[in-house]
């Protein structure tokens, strides 16, 4: 069965002070970095599934997300699904 | 009457609940385990105690609301059984959504570990049946994600239902800024559901039940939760 590689990407929501984000970006600018500003933190998870079509990984990936890996209250997410080829 | 502390990996406030409610204030407790798929028919109220369940990993809550025992949990909320979340528990029954809005990191971006006055906001709950409205507590806090929020539409409806319990305030019972330990929205320390049946509080007030540790004020939550079993 083809193996897929997912990759999520999950930002604190629009609006929501990010304390990290902000302490990182008070050092970036301690340090020079005076043209740096608006940082966010976000998390990066990768996972692989194997399943029988692009369309189904997918639909594993969105519903994994959608039940634990992000929270709706706080958070939105992207991801990416694509094939990993074996090599030959 | 009886009291049921829930043990996931990682609790680490479950004896402390445990002994506060059997050798301080007398009550009958038994612990559950997270993998338990039932719930005893004679537990009155459950108890979701501090710590770091599964290691606050992902989110802190995140991955206990998912453990076996949290389905029972729910269900036993939804049937309107009594259920108190501390702390990481408050933090697992926002991941749960029995209660709304979510816990962010301090605003400080500390580990925040300190006594805090709290305000009685309404008593119309079991949790605060045996408090005045107005009262203020004494009660420890000890935490890195308690910074309450909830989108505005959610704060309203908070605000709208009376489900604001308590409020971080000064020692004269003073709602004001310096008062509040990690940012959270409202000075919000505890909400309760609509149906007044699950609370979620930030501080710890199973640590100030006995006077040994500096303060009872805690006892009130509890004996509040008696007060109202013993009425019904």
């Amino acid at each position: 069965m083809p193996k897929y590689l997912a990759k999520v990407k999950v930002m604190l929501k629009k609006g929501i002070l990010d304390v990290q984000g902000k302490t990182v970006e008070n050092s970036l600018r301690t340090l020079g970095f005076d043209t740096i500003s608006n940082i966010r933190i976000g998390k990066y998870i990768t996972f692989e599934i194997e399943a029988e079509s692009l369309e189904k990984a997918n639909y594993v990936a969105n519903t994994a997300t959608d039940k634990l890996l992000y929270n709706p209250n706080i958070e939105t997410y992207s991801y990416e699904v694509d094939e990993i080829l074996e090599e030959k | 009457m009886k009291f049921a502390v829930v043990i996931f990996p990682g609790s680490n406030c479950d004896h402390d609940a445990y002994y506060a409610l059997k050798h301080n204030l007398g009550f009958e407790v038994t612990f559950l385990w997270h993998k338990d798929t039932t719930i005893p028919n004679d537990i009155d109220c459950i108890i979701l105690p501090g710590g770091f369940s599964y290691g606050d990993y992902l989110r802190a809550g995140a991955i206990a609301r998912f453990s076996p025992i949290m389905r029972e949990v729910i269900s036993f909320a939804k049937r309107g059984g009594l259920v108190l979340g501390i702390c990481n528990g408050f933090q697992i029954l926002t991941e749960s959504q029995l209660l709304p809005g979510a816990l962010l990191k301090n605003y400080s971006l500390k580990f925040v570990c300190k006594d805090v006055f709290l305000k009685v906001i309404n008593n119309n709950s079991p949790f605060t049946s045996f408090m005045k409205v107005g009262d203020v507590l004494r009660i420890p806090i000890a935490h890195f994600e308690g910074n309450y929020y909830a989108d505005e539409y959610i704060i309203k409806q908070l605000e709208d239902n009376e489900q604001i319990v308590f409020q971080y305030c000064d020692e004269f019972g003073k709602v004001t800024e310096d008062a509040n330990p990690n940012g959270s929205l409202k000075n919000i320390a505890a909400i309760v559901n609509k149906n007044r049946n699950v609370l979620g509080m930030m501080p710890h007030p199973e640590r100030y039940c006995d006077p040994i540790l500096g303060g009872t004020d805690g006892k009130l939550v509890f004996m509040s939760i008696v007060n109202f079993l013993n009425k019904i």
